[in-house]
C-alpha cells in the first residue's frame, strides 16, 4: 500500500474526466487574472472590418487622420481581411440590400466580436426613418455593444464610443465565448 | 456550416477558364458597392458594377417634405461636399419661387462651394492614396483638409453637414474677421498641396501604376456622357463654372485644367489642379465680395411653386456636373425631384475601362473615376 | 412672389429699415438662340412634336412615343447634341401615363455648351404593373445616345417602364428581392405617410 500517484489514477477510460476537472480547477484558480490579461490584450487591438455602409464613413476616415489619430487607442483603420478583425463599426444607414451582406460579414468574423452602431441612421433609421429601402436601426440584424449618436458623429464622439467599448470589454468575462 | 447566400450573391459560373469574382461590398478597394468581374488569369474580361447598397430613396422622400425640410436630407449623399450637393436644388427652388438673392449671399455661396470642393477632393485623394497602398498620401490630405473644415465650421457650425445654403441665400453671415483667417488658411493650404507633387504625382511608383491604364479617349468620354474631372482629363474643356456660370462665377476669372492623356494618372491629377484653381477663386471672391449687406431673403413659411412648372439647374460639383430636376404642381412639396449626379454618370465608364485591364489596376481605375458610391445610389 | 419676399439684414432687424425686395420681373420675350433650336425641330417634324417651353438655356420638346426615336436621332445628327445628362420619370396617375424626360446636352459644340434640350415622352401606365411584361413600354434611345444605359435601367426599376431595344434591362439599385410596386410611382406610399 503506497501513495497512489496521479498517473495511477488516470486510466484511458477516465482520462477525459480528469482533464476536464483539471481545466475546471485551473479556470477557478487563474481565470480572473488571466481574464484581465486577455481583455487587456483585446482592448488595445480592436481592428474594425473594412465595410462602409453609408456616409458616416467620411467621419470614420477623418477619425484616423493625423488630427484625431484613433490608432493611439488601438483602433486601426482600413484593415483588409475580416478573418482577423474583431470589431464592426456600422457606419450609417443600412439599406435592405446591404443588411444580408452585413450579417454575412458578421457571421464570418471569429469570436470575440463587437459592434459599434455609428450615426443616427444605424441606431434608429435617423433622417431616413420613412424611406422604403432603409432599416429602422440595425438592432434586428446585429447585437450592438455601443451606440454612437450624431448625424454624422464627430470623430471625437467616435473616439469616445470606442473608449466606452474598451471599458465594456474590461468588465466582460474573458471566456464568455468558450 | 453552410450559409445560404442571399439572392444575387451567388456567383455565376461562366466556363472552366474564366472565373467570376466579387469585389465588395466588404473590400478595401470597393467602397460601398460591388463590382462583379470576370477574370481570365490576371486580365479582366467583363465587369458589371452593382451599385445600390446605399440607395435610400431620397427622391421619393423629397415628395413628402416641403421645400425647406428637404434641405438636410438632400445634402446627405455627399456629406463632405454638402454645399455643392445642395447648390442645384437651392438654385432650382429660387427659380421656381422667383427669388433674387443678394450680391453678398452669392459671394458667400461661391466661397463655401469652393471650400467644400477642396474638402471633398482632399478626402478623395486620401482614399486614392489608400487604394494604391500609399499611406503618406492618406495622412497628408486627411490632415490638411481639417484646415478647411475648420473654416466651414466657423461659418456654419458643423464639421461636414452644413445645411448652409437655403432658398433665398445662406443661413448665416460670415463670422467676424473671417476674410483674414480664410485668406491665411487658404494660402497655407495652397502651399501644402503643391508639396504633394513631390511625394505623389512625381512618384515613379504611382506613375508606373497609373500611366496608360484605363485610357478613355476624347470621343468615348463624350459618347459615354462622363463629366467633371473624368471629362477634362480626356481633353474636353468643359466646366460649368465657365460654360454656364451660375451666381457670381461670371465675374470671377475661372480657369479650367484640361489634360489630353485620359488615363488614370490624368484623372487623378486634374482634381488636384482644380484645387489650386479653387484657391484662386476663393481669393478673388474674398476681394470682390461686398463687405457688408444682407445675406438672406426671408421667405414666407411653406413656400409654394406657381402651378405646374419644372426647372433643371446644374452646378459643377467636386464630381462634375450635378443637376437637379424639380417638377412642381403648386403644392408645398415638390411633385418630383430628380438628382442627376456626376458619380452615376461616370459609373458607365467603369465596365468600359476595365475590360482588358489587369485586376491589380482595378482600384486605381475605379477610384480615379471620381466616384462616390453614396451619391450615385442616392 | 412680390409680397412674399422681404429682406432681413444680419446686423439689425429694425422694423422701419426693413427693405422690401423688389419683385423680379421675368422677361417675357423668348430668347432668340433657344427659339432657333426649337424652330429647327419644328421645321423638321411639324405637328408630331409640341414645344413645351422655351426658357433661358432650356428648350422643352414633347413627342409621342412612336416618334421619340426619330426625333432623338435628329437631335443628335442635326443639332449636334451628344450626350444625355439625366433620364427622369414622372408619374401622372390622373392621365394614366408616365412621362420620361431626357435632358440632353452637348460637349462637342461650344455654342450649345449652355443649352439643355428637354425631350419628354409619355408611356402608357398600368394600374397593376408587371414590369417588363405589361404595356408600359418605350423605345430605348441607347443606340442613339450611349450614355442613357444606366439611366434607363434606373427608370425601369423605379417606374416599371420597359425600354424595348435596351440590351441590359436588369435591376440596378433596388434589392434583388424587391417584389413591391416600382417605388417612385405615386401609388407606392412610403410607410407612415
Amino acid at each position: 500500500m503506497g501513495i497512489k500517484l496521479l498517473k495511477d489514477l488516470v486510466t484511458p477510460e477516465n482520462a477525459n474526466v480528469f482533464i476536464g476537472k483539471l481545466g475546471d480547477i485551473l479556470e477557478k484558480a487563474i481565470d480572473k487574472p488571466l481574464g484581465y490579461a486577455i481583455n487587456w490584450g483585446r482592448i488595445w487591438s480592436l481592428w474594425p472590418v473594412h465595410i462602409e455602409t453609408a456616409c458616416c464613413s467620411v467621419e470614420f476616415g477623418a477619425a484616423s487622420s493625423p488630427r484625431y489619430d484613433v490608432e493611439r487607442f488601438g483602433i486601426i483603420e482600413a484593415f483588409g481581411s475580416l478573418r482577423q478583425c474583431d470589431l464592426i463599426v456600422v457606419q450609417g444607414t443600412i439599406t435592405r440590400k446591404m443588411a444580408p451582406r452585413l450579417r454575412l460579414v458578421y457571421d464570418q468574423m471569429p469570436e470575440p466580436k463587437y459592434v459599434i452602431a455609428m450615426g443616427a441612421c444605424a441606431i434608429t433609421g435617423g433622417l431616413y426613418f420613412d424611406s422604403y429601402n432603409v432599416l429602422p436601426g440595425i438592432d434586428g440584424v446585429l447585437p450592438v455593444d455601443v451606440y454612437v449618436p450624431g448625424c454624422p458623429p464627430r470623430p471625437e464622439t467616435l473616439i469616445q464610443g470606442c473608449i466606452l467599448l474598451q471599458e465594456k470589454i474590461k468588465r466582460m468575462k474573458a471566456r464568455k465565448f468558450v | 456550416m453552410t450559409v445560404e447566400l442571399p439572392p444575387g450573391l451567388a456567383l455565376q459560373k461562366v466556363d472552366e477558364r474564366i472565373m467570376t469574382l466579387n469585389v465588395g461590398p466588404q473590400h478595401p478597394g470597393s467602397g460601398h458597392m460591388r463590382i462583379i468581374v470576370q477574370i481570365d488569369g490576371d486580365y479582366i474580361v467583363a465587369c458589371d458594377p452593382d451599385p445600390g447598397y446605399v440607395h435610400r430613396g431620397e427622391e421619393k422622400m423629397a415628395e413628402y417634405r416641403n421645400y425647406i425640410t428637404n434641405i438636410p436630407h438632400l445634402e446627405r449623399p455627399v456629406i463632405h461636399d454638402s454645399c455643392n450637393a445642395l447648390y442645384p436644388y437651392v438654385l432650382g427652388v429660387e427659380d421656381l419661387l422667383g427669388i433674387e438673392v443678394t450680391e453678398r449671399a452669392k459671394y458667400v455661396r461661391v466661397i463655401c462651394s469652393e471650400l467644400n470642393r477642396c474638402i471633398y477632393t482632399m478626402y478623395w485623394l486620401a482614399i486614392y492614396g489608400i487604394f494604391l497602398g500609399h499611406s503618406t498620401m492618406f495622412m497628408w490630405p486627411a490632415g490638411d483638409r481639417e484646415l478647411l473644415i475648420d473654416l466651414m465650421e466657423k461659418i456654419s457650425g458643423a464639421r461636414v453637414t452644413h445645411s448652409h445654403f437655403v432658398p433665398g441665400g445662406v443661413r448665416n453671415d460670415l463670422p467676424p474677421n473671417f476674410e483674414e483667417v480664410c485668406l491665411r488658411q487658404v494660402n497655407y493650404f495652397e502651399k501644402r498641396i503643391k508639396e504633394y507633387a513631390a511625394v505623389f504625382y512625381d512618384n515613379p511608383i504611382l506613375i508606373s501604376r497609373t500611366q496608360d491604364t484605363g485610357v478613355l479617349s476624347r470621343e468615348d468620354a463624350i459618347r459615354l456622357g462622363t463629366t467633371g474631372s473624368v471629362l477634362r482629363a480626356s481633353g474636353v474643356d468643359y466646366d460649368l463654372r465657365q460654360k454656364e456660370p451660375y451666381d457670381v462665377y461670371e465675374e470671377l476669372d475661372v480657369h479650367t485644367n484640361v489634360m489630353k492623356e485620359g488615363d488614370s494618372y490624368a484623372r487623378s491629377k486634374v482634381p488636384w489642379l482644380d484645387m489650386m484653381e479653387s484657391c484662386n477663386i476663393i481669393r478673388q471672391a474674398l476681394q470682390k465680395m461686398p463687405k457688408s449687406g444682407s445675406v438672406r431673403v426671408k421667405l414666407k413659411p411653406n413656400p409654394k411653386g406657381k402651378g405646374l412648372d419644372s426647372v433643371y439647374k446644374r452646378v459643377e460639383s467636386g464630381r462634375g456636373s450635378l443637376g437637379c430636376y424639380i417638377v412642381s404642381d403648386g403644392k408645398v412639396e415638390p411633385y418630383r425631384l430628380k438628382l442627376s449626379v456626376g458619380s452615376f454618370r461616370n459609373l458607365i465608364a467603369l465596365p468600359y475601362l476595365l475590360k482588358g485591364e489587369k485586376l491589380g489596376n482595378m482600384p486605381s481605375v475605379y477610384w480615379s473615376l471620381n466616384y462616390w458610391p453614396v451619391e450615385a445610389d442616392r | 412672389m412680390s409680397t412674399d419676399a422681404e429682406q432681413i439684414t444680419t446686423e439689425e432687424k429694425s422694423a422701419d429699415e426693413k427693405p422690401v425686395a423688389k419683385p423680379v420681373v421675368k422677361s417675357v420675350q423668348v430668347p432668340a438662340f433657344e427659339k432657333s433650336i426649337s424652330d429647327k425641330v419644328v421645321e423638321k417634324f411639324g405637328d408630331k412634336i409640341k414645344v413645351e417651353f422655351i426658357k433661358e438655356n432650356r428648350v422643352g420638346i414633347k413627342v409621342s412615343r412612336e416618334d421619340v426615336h426619330d426625333v432623338a436621332e435628329f437631335i443628335r445628327d442635326g443639332l449636334n447634341y451628344d450626350h444625355v445628362e439625366s433620364v427622369s420619370g414622372v408619374d401622372y396617375p390622373q392621365d394614366k401615363e408616365i412621362e420620361v424626360v431626357y435632358h440632353i446636352g452637348s460637349y462637342s459644340d461650344s455654342s450649345l455648351a449652355k443649352q439643355i434640350l428637354v425631350l419628354a415622352t409619355r408611356a402608357q401606365r398600368e394600374e397593376n404593373p408587371i414590369p417588363g411584361k405589361d404595356a408600359t413600354k418605350l423605345p430605348s434611345l441607347r443606340d442613339i445616345f450611349y450614355s442613357v444605359e444606366f439611366h434607363e435601367r434606373e427608370v425601369f426599376e423605379m417606374f416599371g417602364v420597359y425600354f424595348t431595344g435596351h440590351p441590359d434591362n436588369r435591376r440596378l439599385l433596388l434589392p434583388e428581392d424587391w417584389a413591391d410596386l416600382p417605388p417612385l410611382r405615386k401609388d407606392f406610399a412610403i410607410k407612415g405617410r
